[in-house]
């Protein structure tokens, strides 16, 4: 347990609990009958192929400088669903979701928070023969085992930074489980598109970018790399929730330098959008 | 008996009666026919059956394409001024004196050396001219609010000597009827204006030219002669001579402009010439609501191919003949009210076109003038008008879907409509009257019956029949609901009982509208374009289905608690928690809209038509959502009074909040087979900043319309469009001219709706962002 990455922190991590969640017997839920749902969206098509439904599960470890769903750090911000209600609100996509070759992408949040509520509703979804996508920061990518990974056909891979200080000052937390987990899901060839936000100021830095690209460029597992450009649309979330946003002066990325960072991926050998 | 005569006469085939005579064969020269293969066309008016034999289907892309050609571009340059005028002032100019016909007025030209398609409704480009027919009052009302002064000419001829379709109406009304109106739970009828919603078969015009379409009338007639005289065989055999004379003055008012439409046309700018002047008489004699051009691409296509095939037109200038007709589509205006235009708002006409489709075979119908059409939005840039409709099938060419998303994406002025839903119904020659209305082109009309206010009606069953806004008892004086919670099964049957009423009130008086409007308004011309035999449908809508299925599922699945006046009108509503709201793929909820659709529609079609019409329903409101929710109180789903309705079938504002395949799968659920003068559906999207390249996007937007149509979805009016480009267009008129946006069936050229409507629009959901 001690050299688990999550050991040092103030909570039981093996719930995952999110930081300053508050202790509910609720929570405890080691079968995954119920979770916390924060929201779901129907018609994405930007989080994974085709046309996507998308659940935003609550609770997070991560506190990155960008969040646009602070209003996702708790489970207590999130919905007590039972998997049975998810799952016939999922099946109730699921013929058109097939026509349209897409299928269920589990977001958050860290969905990795509750692994038995979402390894069973990938389950679920396969066997609804719907493609499966996992939204993490892979942070606790430890906890899904092979087992959890079998269901999910995709992983969407957030890669915050390369650099080990600057991957704490956006996100609050050590960047080895990340880079861990990348490379458990190279060896065992499972897809990835990662994706690195793009901050000006924080995340934009040569060096930091390169650190990135040539680690990712070598997997062959790696279908996409995607550069989100920072934006401001969560602003409001932090402003109403009373929380003290760092970035209120950062404007989004100008197009040079959207421009320079694909660049970068590229030169490096990597397919990037 | 005279019933057994008439019962023979229905059941004989058309053909058998013409194949006796052969009129057609008798009726002149059939040179303009040569290189067409021939078919049963030759001997019958039958357009669907030349379009069978000689249609060539196109399934490339759009790459053929070309630009507008210099003379295009001049006509277009003189009309910019108009344009930009008009949305300034409004109304231009006004012919008050001369009421208008085919003849009335002198032929009229923009540009009389660049224009290739020639014909105006009156003398000069966006003269209005008065059609008093329909009514004096809407007439001078316009003129008033124009700021023109009414002819006193024209007013003595039409208080003295004639009677209008208006004042037939108000003749036959009942008070409960007049109350009704009123208090706005029946509402826009088409009582003191034109009803529209007909499509005449223009292209009969260019196939045969008017000899030959009057040697088939005259042979329909001869049976008519032989039949005993009831009510319904003198109507008949008047109005055959109303349409024969018709057809007359439609070949004088062509002369006028130097065109011979006696003969069939023999080339493709003639085809569209001919076909324009049938819809220019049209729009010359009737201010319908809805005046729908039909199907004409594909068939000008054939032409076009002729042509091409002989060399004596290429692809520059088969692109400046659809450009041109569609020029003239898009400066089609009428003489309206202030009342009028708050219902509908952007000074619509309908001129709708239907492109694409798929043959009762599994041919597309698709051909290279279906996408010229749609390029007319590029070289014209987007308008409103002409309303070019998609009618999408899973089987149309991918290279044509394509080039519609393009467009759409583009321009946000093409709507798309469920072909693989409606041929089953209609067949593959059908065109879309107005908005969402299919009828079979030639063989079919509708009575346009506007709509109820259902949310309305819930209110009334609630309040005892009494009018929540005027306090005017209505409705039948029935129980008003008691207690301080709403008990769903008890207000359901209090709803289904005010329903009943309803549905009954309203048959009574479409049923006095229309027998008016034949006698004082008929549409000669568009019916002398029709078969003699056609079938009509009486077209009811309702207006509010969201507000009502929200209602019924907050008293259902929470509480509501009535807040009751000192004199016991409940006027208000507090409602304890969420419920399931309509537009978000949930079952709960979307079976109880659905329910409403079929359940008013059963109660509709148990009171008899006039001329035994078939009863057909639509959900569609166009801009009218704005005045149904202003002149209507609170509601229980949390709605305030005065508050906009939701357009047609959308989900309220805001309430689907799970994104648009979820609202686009609970719109999917309404029953087409008990609304099948159509149901609304618009959506906005953002255009995404995403990662995926142009191709893949229309890829994907091409799989979303093959899905939301293969789960029964009929309609969507598709909008891409950011809420910042219309929040800058109010305050900025002058900066976007040509902003167009899909709103409920219909486009409106944005900067011309009121501010209210602006509003609305903007307060509509935008997935995506």
């Amino acid at each position: 347990m001690a050299d688990e990455p999550w050991a040092h922190n103030r909570y039981d991590l093996q719930q995952a609990r999110s930081p300053d969640a508050p202790e509910t017997a609720e929570f405890n839920d080691p079968r995954g009958d119920f979770g916390w749902i924060h929201s779901y969206e129907t018609g994405s098509t930007l989080d994974g192929p085709g046309i996507r439904v998308v659940v935003f599960t609550s609770g997070c470890l991560l506190r990155c400088l960008y969040c646009h769903n602070p209003d996702t750090w708790h489970l207590k911000d999130g919905t007590r669903v039972s998997l049975e209600r998810a799952k016939t609100a999922l099946q109730a996509y699921a013929v058109p979701l097939r026509a349209m070759d897409g299928g269920l992408t589990i977001s958050g949040g860290e969905p990795l928070v509750q692994l038995h509520f979402t390894k069973r509703l990938f389950a679920a979804a396969k066997e609804m023969g719907l493609h499966t996508a996992l939204d993490t920061s892979g942070f606790l990518g430890a906890r899904a085992d092979d087992e959890y990974l079998r269901h999910v056909d995709l992983v969407l891979l957030d890669i915050k930074s390369w650099d080990p200080e600057t991957y704490r000052r956006t996100v609050g937390q050590d960047i080895r489980p990340t880079i861990q987990f990348a490379e458990r899901l190279a060896a065992i060839g499972k897809p990835v598109w990662v994706r690195f936000v793009l901050v000006p100021g924080l995340t934009d830095d040569p060096a930091n970018v390169e650190g990135i690209a040539r680690f990712v460029a070598p997997m062959r597992n790696v279908e996409w790399v995607e550069v989100l450009p920072f934006h401001q649309m969560g602003t409001f979330k932090w402003k109403a929730m009373g929380l003290n946003y760092e970035l209120s002066d950062t404007s989004p990325p100008s197009p040079d330098l959207v421009a320079r960072v694909i660049g970068q991926f590229r030169e490096a050998g990597c397919r990037t959008r | 008996m005279p019933g057994e005569a008439i019962a023979t006469h229905k059941s004989a085939d058309s053909q058998d009666r013409k194949a006796e005579h052969n009129p057609l064969e008798a009726a002149g020269a059939m040179n303009e026919w040569a290189g067409f293969s021939p078919g049963r066309w030759r001997q019958t008016i039958d357009v669907r059956d030349f379009i069978q034999q000689n249609v060539t289907l196109y399934d490339g892309d759009e790459g053929f394409l070309v630009g507008p050609s210099e003379r295009t571009k001049a006509v277009w340059e003189k009309l910019q001024p108009f344009f930009k005028e008009e949305i300034r002032k409004g109304v231009l100019d006004v012919d008050v004196k001369t009421p208008s016909s085919m003849t009335a007025h002198k032929p009229g030209y923009i540009d009389r050396d660049n224009e290739l398609i020639v014909g105006l409704q009156t003398d000069a480009p966006f003269r209005r001219a008065i059609m008093p027919y329909g009514g004096l009052r809407m007439v001078e009302s316009g003129l008033k609010a124009a700021g023109f002064d009414p002819d006193p000419v024209v007013h003595d001829i039409f208080t003295k000597y004639r009677k209008t379709h208006n004042e037939g109406v108000f003749d036959a009304y009942t008070p409960e009827i007049m109350a009704c109106r009123r208090n706005s739970i029946i509402t826009g009828l088409p009582d003191a204006y034109g009803r529209g919603r007909i499509i005449g078969d223009y292209r009969r015009v260019a196939l045969y030219g008017t000899d030959k379409l009057l040697a088939a009338k005259r042979a329909e007639r001869a049976l008519l002669d032989a039949k005993w005289p009831t009510d319904d065989v003198i109507r008949e055999r008047e109005e055959l001579a109303e349409q024969v004379r018709a057809l007359t003055d439609l070949a004088t008012m062509a002369k006028g402009y130097g065109c011979d439409i006696n003969r069939p046309a023999a080339d493709a700018r003639e085809a569209v010439q001919w076909t324009y002047f049938g819809y220019l008489g049209a729009i010359k004699e009737a201010n319908g609501a809805a005046m729908s051009i039909g199907r004409v691409s594909s068939f000008l296509d054939i032409y076009i191919e002729r042509d091409l095939n002989s060399g004596t037109l290429d692809e520059s200038g088969a692109q400046e003949l659809i450009d041109q007709f569609v020029q003239k589509l898009r400066i089609v205006r009428f003489l309206r009210t202030p009342d009028y235009d708050a219902l509908f708002s952007g000074d619509p006409y309908w001129a709708t076109e239907c492109v694409g489709g798929v043959d009762l075979t599994g041919r597309p119908l698709v051909t290279r003038t279906s996408f010229r059409m749609l390029h007319t939005l590029t070289n014209l840039g987007p308008a409103p008008e002409p309303n070019i409709t998609v009618l999408w099938s899973k089987q149309l060419p991918d290279g044509f879907k394509r080039y519609c998303i393009k467009v759409s994406a583009e321009t946000s002025s093409i709507q798309y409509e469920n072909d693989d839903l409606m041929r089953p119904y209609w067949g593959d020659d059908y065109g879309i009257a107005c908005c969402v209305s299919a009828m079979r082109i030639g063989s079919q009309m509708q009575f346009f019956g506007a709509r109820v206010n259902l949310a309305k009606c819930l209110l009334y069953a609630i309040n005892g029949g009494r009018d929540e806004v005027s306090g005017d008892q209505v409705g039948p004086s029935t129980p008003p609901v008691t207690g301080d919670i709403l008990v769903y099964d008890d207000v359901m049957a209090k709803f289904d009982t005010m329903m009943e009423w309803l549905a009954q009130t309203y048959v009574h008086a479409m049923n006095c509208i229309h027998y008016m409007h034949d006698k004082y308004y008929y549409e000669r011309l568009e019916m002398a374009l029709h078969d003699q035999q056609i079938l009509r449908t009486m077209a009811f809508g309702i207006a509010g289905l969201s507000v009502v299925a929200d209602s019924l599922s907050a008293i259902k699945h929470t509480k509501v608690k009535p807040i009751r006046r000192d004199d016991g009108m409940v006027v208000s509503y507090e409602i304890a928690g969420d419920y399931p709201q309509y537009g978000n793929n949930d079952d709960r909820v979307d079976s109880i809209a659905a329910d409403l659709v079929s359940a008013f529609m059963k109660k509709i079609r148990k009171h008899p038509t006039y001329r035994n019409a078939v009863h057909t329903q639509s959900v569609l409101t166009i801009t009218s959502n704005v005045v149904y929710g202003r002149s209507t109180g609170d509601t229980p789903d949390g709605r305030k009074a005065g508050e906009p309705f939701a357009p047609g079938a959308n989900p309220m504002h805001g309430r689907d909040n799970h994104g648009w395949l979820a609202s686009c799968l609970s719109v999917a659920k309404l029953p087409y087979a008990d609304a099948q003068d159509g149901i609304s559906y618009t959506v906005s999207v953002t255009p995404s900043f995403n990662r995926q390249d142009q191709g893949e996007k229309i890829t994907q937007a091409v799989k979303v319309l093959d899905t939301y149509c293969g789960q029964g979805g009929f309609h969507m009016n598709l909008n891409v469009l950011n809420r910042d480009t219309l929040i800058d267009a109010m305050e900025h008129p002058d900066k976007y001219p040509q902003l167009t946006i899909r709103v409920s069936g219909y486009a409106v050229n944005f900067v011309r709706l009121t501010r209210e409507q602006q509003m609305d629009v903007i307060s509509r959901t935008f997935h995506g962002e």
